[in-house]
């Protein structure tokens, strides 16, 4: 173990190496890769790792590079690739197919806006518009969180009762440039919290077509299973947080993590790093005397429906925060989470922060004003920050 | 009538324990791909494979899941991503020291098309792959459209007075990234067909095998001339059959005719160029240039038509 200064670019191919590396004596590590801005460190790093048992194909497209790790996963290995914004478009369709083939897949995703006009700054509609893919979604809020979120990602995507594809999302620039100190583990200890890889449906000498020709009854059949590995993700999930906490002494946060909520009455929902402004603004108003608390969602999918409702139980305001827009409805979480909040709760939908914009603690300290004088709940708002 | 035995069916299943393309699959009566499947599970023997087909004609050739028609593992990929699925497929069957070898078997759709780049990536890659594409100049699954094999003066769907561009070079597309092997099949010559299999099976890093194969349904023709109309392609000099090592000169293995009449009759027993008014003497010509660009300084004196 040592503290590392690392970006989140690094940090995450620092996990995927150790990870890969960990299934050395199993089938190896595989996956294509291809550079797209503010991903690219994260495979440049990974292209200099050493591998006793590992092999990238350096490919000609995001497609591609999901491919390589459909056939690389299918050959047994533990696979490992990385994208963002218009390359994650552009991959979607072996995106949907790394999830229906059911394979243990991790991708660290940097949210960055997608273009035209091309705009290389944070903001969460490239890997929300993967939402409906079979994949599981874990939003981080600083390279720690990151470089664990890999480790774990293995471990839960692996386990024979989840078997699905694992997408690691963290934001451009405020986490994929910026250094910060990292606690990377030793291989021993990786090596214990990730078991070799053991595949059950690797393509061997049996004469089987992986994903042929299906009819209705057998895709809702496959979809039911797919849903119900969904389900038992939350379960899994915990375990893996044990266990990680077991190897490495520290436990990886929660599907949904409160901030001083215990009496909140006004309440921020979020994710990724608006969090941690989120923070700040909720001890300014603790500090007027305002009961404020904030919700950072860090699990996307499957979706924490029951935390979130036993979390907002007592909420009398909700104001939900997206750095995405769902153009002609609103924000994303906005949509997925309002109906988790008690009757009489007002929730209100602040789009804010998109295409990179800065969100300062004032800004969340100007909603948190604006909601508790809204009378009722107004639609959708886009706050513009500027530059 | 008397049920066929195991022992009558051994041409499929020569040095195998069962053939590549068993019974039960969906193709069509007289599909070129069929064939390309008995006369490659025959040159694979008792090799093992592992086959990566995309969302060609060929995927929808093992049935309804869980059953599979075909006698060996098979990934179906998207559409684009044949190449790519396989080069990851390779890579791990290499570092684990796997006896296998990892095969695309693409349509022309999968290939010249929605696949090309994929396969361009690999190919340049050099990945160990052997890559074959069942040329039917249509998209069949999908009812018959033109693809950028379709060629000049074949109606489709999509062409439905006769596309009026011709088809892409494919092996000279290949030919320039310098692969180990790449070569075109005529399935109407077994022994050269085999034997570019079992060389393009034996080979290592990236191979490419294509082969002509004709689709009765989209080309309009009776299921029983797909062997004739194959051997009409190459007496004409439409189909030059030909191979290629790492990048070097093509050697021709099957000497063309340059047969006017053998042209004309593979355009009349075919209902795709009915409509288009299609000038067989033009195509004699497009014909003659391409042989000409093969093998340079040759005067095209070969044949009736040359000369």
């Amino acid at each position: 173990m040592s503290i590392d200064l690392l970006s989140a670019n690094h940090a995450a191919a620092k996990a995927a190496a150790l990870a890969g590396r960990a299934n050395r004596d199993g089938r190896g590590f595989g996956g294509g890769v291809y550079p797209i801005t503010p991903q690219t460190e994260c495979i440049e790093q990974l292209c200099r790792e050493p591998f006793e048992k590992g092999e990238l194909a350096r490919v000609e497209s995001e497609h591609s590079a999901m491919a390589v790790c459909i056939g690389a996963a299918l050959g047994g290995a533990r696979t490992f690739t990385a994208s963002s914004s218009n390359g994650l478009a552009y991959m979607t369709e072996n995106v949907f197919a790394a999830a229906f083939y059911r394979l243990p897949i991790v991708m660290m995703a940097v949210n960055r806006t997608l273009g035209p006009p091309w705009n290389i700054w944070v903001d969460h509609g490239d890997t929300l518009l993967l939402r409906d893919s079979g994949w599981l979604q874990l939003y981080c809020e600083d390279n720690q969180e990151v470089l664990d979120s890999i480790l774990l990602a293995y471990r839960l995507a692996e386990d024979a009762r989840v078997l699905s594809p694992v997408m690691v999302c963290q934001d451009a620039f405020v986490l994929s440039h910026t250094m910060m100190q990292t606690d990377v583990p030793d291989q021993e200890q990786v090596d214990r919290f990730l078991p070799v890889l053991d595949l059950p449906h690797r393509v061997m000498d049996r004469p089987v077509t992986v994903g042929g020709l299906d009819f209705p009854h057998e895709t809702e059949a496959h979809r039911r299973q797919h849903a119900e590995a969904m389900e038992r993700a939350f379960a899994v999930y915990a375990e893996c947080q044990d266990a990680f906490e077991e190897v490495f002494g520290r436990r990886p946060a929660d599907p949904l993590v409160g901030y001083r909520m215990d009496d909140a009455e006004l309440v921020v929902l979020s994710m990724g790093t608006t969090a941690a402004t989120a923070r700040v603004a909720v001890d300014e108003a603790r500090a007027r005397g305002v009961r404020a608390g904030s919700l950072r969602l860090r699990m996307f999918r499957p979706f924490p429906e029951r935390q979130l409702r036993e979390a907002l139980a007592d909420v009398q305001r909700l104001a939900i925060l997206d750095r995405d827009i769902s153009l002609g409805h609103g924000g994303v979480l906005w949509a997925e989470a309002r109906g988790t909040a008690p009757p009489g709760c007002l929730v209100q939908n602040y789009v804010i922060g998109l295409g990179g914009g800065d969100i300062q603690p004032s800004h969340v300290t100007d909603i948190l004003t604006g909601l508790a004088a809204l009378d009722e709940a107004e639609p959708p708002r886009i706050v513009e920050i500027g530059a | 009538m008397k049920e066929a035995t195991r022992e009558d069916c051994v041409f499929l299943t020569e040095g195998r324990d069962e053939p590549l393309l068993r019974s039960g699959n969906t193709n069509c009566g007289g599909c070129g791909m069929s064939v390309v499947l008995q006369m490659f599970g025959r040159a694979v023997g008792q090799r093992s494979i592992q086959m990566v087909i995309p969302a060609c004609c060929g995927i929808v050739t093992p049935g309804r899941y869980p059953d599979s028609a075909y006698g060996a593992p098979v990934v179906a990929s998207t559409f684009a991503s044949a190449a790519a699925v396989a080069s990851g497929l390779a890579q791990v069957a290499a570092m684990n020291g796997d006896d296998t070898r990892v095969v695309c078997f693409a349509g022309d759709g999968g290939t010249y098309d929605i696949g090309m780049a994929t396969l361009s990536g690999a190919a340049e890659r050099n990945e160990d792959i052997l890559y074959i594409c069942y040329d039917n100049e249509i998209y069949g699954n999908t009812g018959g459209q033109r693809s950028s094999s379709t060629p000049r003066g074949a109606s489709t769907t999509t062409t439905p007075h006769g596309k009026d561009v011709q088809k892409k070079d494919i092996l000279a597309i290949m030919l320039a990234h310098r692969i180990p092997y790449l070569a075109s099949v005529s399935l109407a010559h077994a022994e050269d067909t085999r034997r570019k299999m079992e060389h393009a099976l034996d080979t290592r890093g990236f191979r490419f095998l294509h082969v002509l194969a004709p689709c009765p349904t989209g080309w309009k023709s009776e299921p029983a001339d797909s062997i004739d109309l194959i051997r009409l392609a190459v007496k004409s000099g439409l189909f030059p059959v030909l191979e290629a090592h790492d990048g070097g000169d093509f050697v021709v293995n099957i000497e063309p005719e340059m047969s006017s009449e053998a042209l004309e009759r593979y355009l009349s027993l075919q209902g795709r160029f009915k409509k288009s008014g299609l000038d067989p003497a033009e195509v004699g010509a497009a014909i003659r240039r391409n042989w000409q660009r093969l093998r340079p300084g040759w005067a095209g004196e070969v044949g009736d038509d040359g000369a």
